[in-house]
């Protein structure tokens, strides 16, 4: 399934992903990142097949440590590894001895002991998933640490928007909501301006962090101008316990001031696509009549998207050890 | 009595008497006997220290660890305790206890604990903990974040004339936090609090000590905003002084990133603009006191997600190489570098020391200020999480002597 590489550079013979592990968007050229987002290409396809299995990663362990809860994240790994073929085991925070006092890298060497092919790892410390890269023998996957990144979820979203609009560069994406303690945010900044879009960072003062500028984003505390002829509006969870009283005064505060809806929706272009990582607060920061129009609302193909990005994700990062042709 | 000690052929520093030549000094009966060029009296032990310099032993003020081996190392002869301990120090058989912990190495002079287990409710007994040895009394780690307790506590202490050494961070703001705002904290994803949390505290502080007459420290001044409440503080005529340590003045919120938890400090390492700003306060004064921050860490507290990991370094055994760089980047001079590591700290905590008087105490630090070296932290001793690992230095310490005896030599 040849395809034509989405990046000058793979044509030219660069490498397209040298590296052991995937931490981060931060670490990633603009040309891995296209190698990415084309390799998830045949597992979108394969998984609206019949079959929807393949042997690739047949007799491989893959690792789910999760130790921080998480739902659809977790599930989609775990699919996505068994859609391989791969053996998938997931550590729960309930289950995990960190619980017991354990501390993170001893728990890191149990893990690595089972000679696990590939781990996955969510951490709610940032740099937690880094730590355990270090001291691990195979590739480790960030599932989410902390604040910090989030990179399969920035890479299913962008699979998303060039699927939807053809390209990333030149539009404008507009991330809105609680940006602080977001790493999806964080990781979404740097691929959508590694790949040419321009992006924004709409939130109230208090959810903004400092040092926006050197992410080449544009920092918004007005909705409606943040939104301005956007051609991807993306919104951003926004805890519970964040909005009484911490950050914003109320939920219904929120989403007067910062809440999507139809009229808000109207200053952004005509064919413009919303995005939500989810799970959605319905009401408080997305209408859920918006979340609904499957004509602007891509909230289903992103989980969808979701799978076939980790597998792409799964079978690059153990092609060294599975011994494939050029990846010695 | 231990027998005297000549050390001859070194250059003799002294920012306490303008001491600064080739000379041979003395020591006799655990004191200072003669500096000058007469010859060492018969029988005595000579050290040659030509081509080194001669000092008084270095006063660490504002450890959280008397390790005394380190100490050494590091030609410190006295460190000055901060009551973190466990338990904190607000008894005073406590003191009393730290007091003789280092003897006869490291003569330790503890700060008692300016609240009842550090908590920053209830004063603690710091009159009976002066009576039982205490040179000062600290916040300890964390500002007193209650306006109306640091006013009594530094109209109390006034009362006892003790010196109060506070931690600078507002309490509220930096709850939580493990970096200082902008962009480098931004892109890890840790949760950081802005710098200006430092000169809210100071500003407060100041002028709570203005109001009680009160002597107050500020171990740790790391930002530009902090340095000029200080100063502010001093034109009107508050008794402040300022502190800092080697490694603001040498890494800024760069050193963070990767996670290394080396580099996980308290208060939080700054950014670009403020490094220079101290820099600059340490050129003109307004820094008067260099000290180490001694505060290692196990491996299992580092060895951690960067928020998790504890705040603090090993620094006893890097002090006087780094501060040496100070003077090889010519802001401050070699006898300006040894008042701030020796001679101010004893002025400011009311120590006899800090000189090289006839008759004072025979504390001495020979070093050679070129020595190369490259700092490993696997060498040091005791813990070794320093964020200076691999860095190479120079100046090395030769000899320590303590009360007249040579407790450490190269």
């Amino acid at each position: 399934m040849a395809r034509t590489p989405s990046h000058p550079a793979l044509a030219d013979g660069a490498h397209p992903f040298p590296h052991a592990h995937l931490l981060g968007i931060a670490a990633l050229k603009p040309w891995e990142i296209c190698f990415l987002l084309d390799e998830a290409e045949q597992w979108v396809e394969l998984n609206r097949s019949a079959a929807k299995h393949v042997d690739r990663l047949a007799g491989l362990t893959q690792i789910n440590a999760f130790f921080e809860n998480s739902t659809r994240t977790l599930l989609s790994f775990e699919i996505a590894g068994k859609r391989l073929g791969a053996d998938v085991v997931n550590l729960g925070v309930s289950g995990s001895s960190v619980k017991k006092g354990e501390t993170l890298l001893d728990t890191a060497l149990t893990l690595n002991a089972m000679h696990p092919d590939m781990i996955v790892i969510r951490h709610a410390s940032s740099g937690a998933v880094q730590l355990i890269s270090e001291k691990v023998d195979c590739p480790v996957l960030n599932a989410g640490d902390g604040r910090h990144e989030h990179p399969t979820q920035a890479l299913l979203d962008a699979l998303t928007i060039r699927r939807r609009k053809g390209r990333i560069a030149g539009l404008k994406v507009a991330i809105c909501g609680d940006i602080l303690h977001s790493r999806v945010a964080r990781s979404n900044f740097m691929l959508l301006a590694a790949l040419g879009a321009e992006v924004r960072a709409v939130a109230p003062p208090t959810l903004l962090p400092a040092g926006l500028d050197g992410y080449c984003v544009q920092a918004f505390t007005d909705m409606d101008a943040g939104l301005a002829g956007a051609d991807v509006v993306m919104m951003l969870r926004l805890q519970t316990e964040r909005m009484e009283g911490a950050y914003v005064p109320s939920p219904r505060e929120y989403f007067r001031f910062y809440g999507l809806t139809e009229a808000r929706l109207a200053r952004a272009a005509a064919d413009v696509l919303v995005m939500h990582p989810g799970p959605m607060n319905r009401g408080v920061e997305i209408d859920g009549a918006i979340a609904d129009d499957i004509a602007r609302s891509a909230v289903s193909e992103q989980v969808e998207m979701g799978v076939a990005v980790r597998m792409a994700c799964l079978d690059v990062l153990t092609r060294r050890r599975r011994g494939v042709e050029g990846w010695a | 009595m231990t027998a005297p000690i000549a050390i001859t052929g070194g250059r003799v520093i002294c920012p306490a008497t303008g001491q600064d030549g080739i000379a041979t000094i003395v020591l006799k009966d655990r004191t200072v006997a003669g500096i000058g060029r007469a010859e060492p009296p018969s029988g005595a032990q000579i050290i040659d220290a030509s081509g080194l310099v001669v000092a008084p032993g270095l006063i660490d003020a504002g450890v959280f660890r008397a390790d005394t081996a380190a100490a050494n190392a590091g030609g410190i002869t006295r460190m000055i305790l901060m009551p973190d301990q466990s338990p904190p120090l607000d008894d005073p058989a406590l003191v009393a206890f730290a007091q003789g912990s280092g003897k006869p190495d490291v003569w330790v002079h503890p700060l008692a604990a300016a609240t009842r287990g550090l908590k920053g409710e209830e004063l603690a007994e710091i009159g009976l903990a002066q009576a039982a040895g205490a040179v000062g009394v600290a916040t300890g780690r964390r500002a007193i974040a209650d306006a109306r307790v640091m006013q009594r506590l530094l109209a109390y202490a006034h009362g006892h004339g003790l010196v109060v050494v506070a931690h600078a961070e507002d309490a509220a703001l930096t709850a939580g936090a493990v970096a200082t705002e902008g962009e480098y904290a931004t892109r890890l994803g840790l949760a950081a609090a802005p710098a200006f949390a430092e000169s809210l505290a100071i500003i407060r502080d100041c002028r709570l000590a203005q109001a009680t007459g009160a002597r107050l420290h500020i171990r740790q001044v790391t930002t530009a905003e902090g340095l000029a409440a200080v100063r502010a503080a001093r034109a009107q005529g508050v008794d402040v002084t300022a502190g800092i340590t080697p490694a603001h003045l040498f890494l800024n919120d760069m050193a963070v990133s990767g996670f290394r938890s080396f580099a996980r400090l308290s208060p939080p390492l700054r950014d670009e603009r403020d490094r220079l700003a101290v820099i600059d306060g340490v050129r003109d004064g307004s820094l008067s006191i260099l000290a180490s921050g001694h505060d290692p860490q196990s491996q299992e507290d580092k060895r951690q997600p960067f928020a998790d990991a504890r705040a603090g370094m090993a620094g006893a055994q890097t002090l006087l190489a780094l501060g040496l760089g100070l003077v090889r980047d010519g802001v401050i001079t070699l006898p300006g570098l040894i008042a701030m590591l020796s001679t101010n700290p004893a002025r400011r905590f009311g120590l006899v020391a800090g000189t090289l008087q006839l008759g004072a105490p025979a504390d001495i630090v020979v070093f050679d200020e070129h020595a190369p070296w490259r700092i490993d932290g696997d060498r040091f001793h005791g813990a070794g999480n320093t964020p200076f690992n691999g860095l190479p230095t120079a100046g090395r310490v030769k000899y320590v002597i303590k009360g007249g005896d040579v407790v450490w030599r190269a």
